[in-house]
């Protein structure tokens, strides 16, 4: 969330509101407590469910429409995992010329390949001795309708 | 008992660089608020001679020859990634001391004298694939001597690929090794005390060591005495200990209970903000951004984990009390979760510069300035008259007429939804 500069300026008075007390508060009165008690957990969050290791996560925002066989259209936000070693099949953010590039790796006869998801784009085949640098693992995508 | 000191390359540049490999391989600087001067290099504008600190318009020209890339600091990026490089390195070692936003000391206590460079080996690699940063880490039995270390491990002495371990190396080695390096390359001995070094034919480290301790003690300070012991191995500045020179402030403290409610922590934040504001104040510096960070006990792993920092950007640099306590506050209202048996808080003031550089180069011209000081005494004529409540209205005001100049500063690429990194 983008901050307001003069909001986090002017003011420096903190709500003494408690921001929220929704866990281990229930009220024992008939003296059996809640058997809900025993499995509050707290509330599904999509953070732990996309981010496995949150340090080398990254967003980055799809450009065009090089990968739509795989379900990522422009403007799409995919979560990339830099932890993670790439290994064939995997959809990747790689440097190709200085730029990101989002494709999915493949390793073939020797070969590394960048194929596009999309039959109008063409396939990136490394030279002999090039080296690929890959941005990071792309883990997911999500796509917002509203 | 090994200590190591993990050094950001080139942070700024490095950070800017994970997110536009087109920067790689270029010269680039980093300037500091108001484009002023250079904050950061990579090696290529090192090589060109061009010091830390050089003013902006003073090398303009040599930019321009070169293609010198300048970029405007953007701290909410580097705060982030600072916050991740720290993270990451804190899985090393039980004992952490973050030294500034690019450099913390590690507690290497324990671990097979044998293996410290293999495991300096991995925490270079991980914290470069993780999160694209390259470090340097310096391996010795003392703060001072992991600095230099460092400083070894970054220019390739003494065979150093990145890390370096003086514990390897037997007296006659060292020896050999600190006669080479000039005195003004440690830790905590600025260019008066080499100056005056240098009258006392103490030239090189190894001068430096070998010098009477109390001839040391009473010429120069008590402080200069412990650093010449620390060179000699004896560890005099413990870990968590107060450092001799200042890049970033930082106040944090452990609770001895762990803390839930928000009014508790935002409590022990003001105060560090407060505390933060008055070392400001005492140094004569100005900070440019507000980093608040909290986090549970990572040592008691049957409980719920988490860990947040955040950089707070002030609009305009400040060295004020109630814009610092806003702007952490204001972080922490942000970060804070509740559930969670928090263990530490900190606040850290980044992007310090001298106040009176700020003041010179805000304005450029002298009426422009004029007009600001009658500004600030109409503001603070308001402030008297009718309370804090107006102050806001007309800080906001007159913080718009005051926005940074920050050209050239890149997206927020990990703090702004709407400024992420693109991939096609």
């Amino acid at each position: 969330m983008p901050y307001s500069l003069h909001q986090t300026i002017t003011s420096p008075a903190i709500s003494k509101q408690p921001a929220s007390t929704p866990l281990f508060g229930h009220k024992v009165e008939a003296g059996f407590p809640s058997p809900a008690d025993d499995y509050i957990e707290g509330r599904l969050s999509l953070d732990e469910h996309l981010i496995q290791h949150r340090e080398a996560t990254f967003f980055v925002r799809a450009k065009g429409n090089s990968m739509v066989e795989a379900g990522i259209f422009d403007g799409d936000l995919l979560v990339v995992d830099r932890s993670l070693t790439p290994t064939s099949g995997d959809i990747v953010i790689a440097v190709i010329d200085t730029d990101l590039t989002v494709k999915r790796l493949i390793k073939r006869d020797g070969l590394i390949i960048l194929k596009p998801g999309n039959p109008d784009f063409k396939e990136i085949v490394l030279k002999e001795g090039q080296e690929l640098q890959v941005w990071g693992v792309v883990t997911s995508t999500t796509k917002k309708f509203v | 008992m090994p200590i190591a000191l993990v050094d950001c390359n080139n942070f700024y540049v490095s950070c800017e660089r994970v997110f536009n490999p087109k920067l790689e391989g270029k010269p680039v600087v980093v300037l500091s608020n108001n484009d002023g001067c250079a904050v950061a290099r990579s090696n290529e504008v090192k090589e060109m001679g061009i010091k830390m600190g050089t003013p902006w318009f003073k090398m303009k020209d040599i930019a321009k020859r070169h293609g010198i890339i300048a970029l405007s600091s953007n701290y909410a990026l580097y705060g982030d990634m600072s916050a991740r490089v720290m993270s990451i390195l804190s899985t090393f070692s039980p004992k952490q001391e973050i030294y500034s936003i690019d450099e913390c000391f590690l507690d290497l206590g324990g671990f097979d004298p044998q293996s410290l460079v293999a495991y300096g080996q991995t925490i270079r690699k991980t914290v470069k694939q993780n999160v694209g940063i390259p470090v340097c880490v310096g391996i010795a039995d003392t703060k001072t001597l992991a600095k230099l270390a460092n400083h070894c491990a970054k220019k390739g002495f003494a065979g150093a690929d990145s890390v370096c371990d003086f514990g390897l190396l037997n007296e006659a080695e060292l020896r050999i090794l600190f006669a080479s390096i000039p005195v003004g390359d440690v830790w905590g001995v600025g260019r008066q005390i080499t100056e005056k070094l240098l009258t006392m034919n103490i030239n090189t480290i190894q001068d430096l060591r070998a010098a009477n301790t109390e001839r040391i003690r009473k010429q120069f300070s008590v402080v200069l005495g412990l650093t010449q012991q620390e060179l000699n191995g004896i560890p005099c500045i413990e870990l968590d200990g107060a450092g001799t020179a200042r890049q970033q402030i930082m106040v944090s403290r452990s609770f001895g209970t762990s803390v839930t409610s928000i009014a508790d922590l935002a409590e022990s934040v003001a105060y560090f903000a407060t505390r933060a504001a008055e070392k400001l104040r005492h140094d004569g510096s100005v900070a440019a951004s507000v980093c608040i960070s909290l986090r549970t006990n990572p040592f008691k792993e049957d409980e719920p984990q988490y860990q947040r920092s955040l950089v707070v950007p002030l609009s305009q640099p400040s060295d004020d009390t109630t814009k610092l306590i806003g702007a952490a506050l204001a972080g922490l209202k942000a970060i804070y979760r509740s559930g969670f048996h928090y263990k530490k808080t900190g606040v850290m003031l980044m992007g310090l510069q001298p106040k009176t550089a700020i003041q010179a180069t805000l304005f450029d011209d002298p009426i422009e300035q004029a007009k600001s000081d009658s500004l600030m005494h109409v503001m603070d004529a308001i402030n008297q008259k009718m309370g804090k409540g107006s102050v806001t209205t007309a800080a906001s005001g007159i913080n718009q007429r005051w926005a940074m100049r920050r050209e050239s500063k890149s997206p927020d690429y990990t703090t702004d939804w709407g400024e992420l990194p693109e991939a096609s």
